[in-house]
């Protein structure tokens, strides 16, 4: 293990970073604990220039009732869900059979398939924009949250693919041909083998891809001009617009919209992280 | 469908590039005229420039990364929740942290501003500031992406084998000496995704800069994506043509990295 275990330190070193420890943690923490605090700091405090002290009373409830009531935010972060659930499911599906194909048949464009995903992944998506909004205008999807998820099950499904190849190859080919030298059809094998031993893969995946995508901000902006399709990352923007200087409101929003991918990720850390660094430990 | 949403789009924008188009009417072929422009246009400059700077700077959260890893490489009580709030950054949309980082600057009773008051006697609003304005930026985008490249090295530490490290220890090598020689080629890989995120993260800053700045004061914070964005899409009129040649050459930059990228992988499927 390196660095060398602080149990091994003298106690003076240890109990340091013991102490050391929260302070740092405070530190990084700091914009979003400023934010935190000021969602739940009565209107009042920021008038009287109370802007860091401790609050003067405890608005917590009214702040995040006020964002509920005066703001259509409740209906962006429903509008988030539309977006992010059924890409999740469509991208997580989709990248399952071509990360199986990918993985385990040879045919002759494999490899050059795979980089196309691969490459579709790491583009600047800032090139796809003016095709991309010309085609969900010409469908007729253009504001709705529709067009969105058509887009992102598209774009994730790159990233996917990579991951769930990656997985698939990992897994014991032996298994798989022992069960083509048994007869089982190649769906079959797909189905009753390969499918339950993604469940970790799928499970890290729709974390992910659910975080990204609830955090887009570009697409929503591009593909979204009504308030109706808006998801809550343009929502919570536009809302910024609208309440300058109203801080306490605008801290309140922000923390609803970073709730549900919050939650997730403490659920679901072990899958998030898992997700994060395939790759990265090994190769 | 990743074809028709992926793919076929950039050559259709590599194509709109050529055309004089407002999104509606009748598509004008003026060949390279949009490149041409773009040479001429100052902002073109700043933005490039800017990206330059996002690309040197944002790199800065590799060794940070690794520096808040190895702070956090112990086992003591507690320090898995440690680890997750210091990730915590990267989990929120940027839009959130853009909002926070504004709030955290601003004048007057922004945090930030306070503590330049109270250290140097004089306020600055950084966001307004053009010497100041991408900087500020940065540090905003670096505070995720550090979370970022902290669970790479965190995991990549993880995995380390420790018989070499042991022997190495056994040989009196210690502190830096042994984190340069033995431990960071093991983290190699890591260091490796973490250079590929972090530049295509750079790259692509749009978020913040639009939440931010707006890419203002007067286009100082600009950077190409919100600028192809901006004369795309927005107030400033519907120019597809000149928005997709900025994005042009934003992809001719980004595909350098990608290729980087894929030949390293290609080398890899060989010896897998």
């Amino acid at each position: 293990m390196f660095p060398t275990p602080i149990q091994k330190a003298s106690p003076l070193v240890r109990s340091g970073y013991k102490v050391m420890l929260p302070i740092a943690l405070f530190l990084w923490l700091l914009p979003l604990i400023g934010v935190a605090l000021t969602s739940v700091r009565p209107a009042g405090d920021l008038a009287a220039g109370n802007y860091f002290g401790i609050p003067s009373g405890f608005a917590g409830f009214e702040n995040y009732s006020a964002v509920f009531q005066n703001s259509p935010i409740g209906y962006y972060i429903l509008n988030s869900f539309k977006v992010t659930i059924p890409t999740v499911i469509g991208a997580v599906a989709l990248s399952c059979l071509t990360g199986f194909a990918l993985a385990v048949y040879k045919f002759k464009s494999n490899l050059f398939l795979f980089f196309l995903f691969v490459a579709g992944n790491f583009i600047p998506f800032q090139i796809l924009m003016v095709p991309v909004r010309d085609l969900t205008l010409k469908m007729g999807f253009y504001d709705t949250t529709m067009g969105l998820v058509l887009f992102h099950v598209a774009f994730q499904t790159g990233f996917c693919t990579l991951f769930m190849r990656n997985f698939i190859k990992g897994l014991p080919f032996a298994l798989i041909e022992s069960a083509r030298v048994e007869g089982v059809s190649e769906w079959q094998i797909f189905r009753h083998i390969v499918l339950p031993l993604m469940r970790p893969a799928i499970a890290a995946l729709s974390v992910l891809v659910f975080t990204f995508v609830w955090n887009d901000y570009f697409w929503a902006t591009v593909l979204v001009q009504g308030q109706h399709a808006m998801p809550v990352t343009a929502g919570l923007n536009a809302l910024n617009g609208q309440w300058v200087a109203a801080w306490h409101l605008v801290s309140a929003g922000s923390i609803v919209a970073a709730l549900p991918p919050v939650a997730m990720f403490f659920l679901m850390q072990k899958h998030f992280i898992a997700g994060l660094t395939l790759g990265a430990t090994k190769g | 469908m990743f074809l028709i949403y992926v793919l076929v789009p950039i050559f259709q924008s590599i194509w709109i590039s050529f055309h004089d188009w407002d999104g509606l009417g009748a598509k004008e072929w003026i060949g390279l005229q949009n490149y041409v422009e773009l040479m001429d246009d100052d902002t073109f400059y700043v933005s490039l420039h800017n990206n330059v700077l996002w690309l040197v700077l944002y790199l800065l959260s590799i060794p940070a990364g690794l520096a808040v890893a190895l702070f956090l490489n112990q086992t003591v009580t507690g320090i898995r929740l440690y680890k997750s709030l210091f990730f915590f950054p990267f989990v929120i949309s940027q839009v959130v942290v853009g909002l926070m980082f504004t709030w955290f600057y601003a004048p007057n009773f922004g945090l930030f501003s306070q503590s330049i008051e109270w250290l140097t006697g004089t306020q600055v609003a950084v966001l307004a500031d053009e010497r100041y304005v991408t900087y500020a930026i940065i540090v905003a985008g670096l505070w995720p992406q550090t979370a970022y490249c902290m669970i790479l090295y965190l995991t990549g530490l993880n995995n380390i084998n420790t018989e070499q490290v042991e022997a190495a220890r056994m040989d009196g090598a210690k502190g830096f000496k042994l984190l340069w020689y033995i431990i960071l080629p093991q983290l190699a890989p890591a260091t490796f995704i973490a250079m590929v995120v972090t530049v295509i993260g750079s790259l692509r800053s749009f978020d913040l800069v639009s939440i931010m700045t707006a890419g203002g004061p007067y286009g100082s914070s600009q950077v190409l994506s919100y600028f192809m964005y901006e004369q795309a899409l927005s107030e400033y009129g519907f120019r597809m043509g000149y928005g997709a040649a900025i994005a042009v050459v934003l992809f001719l930059i980004m595909m350098v990295f990608i290729s980087l990228f894929i030949v390293r992988m290609l080398s890899q499927e060989r010896n897998a």
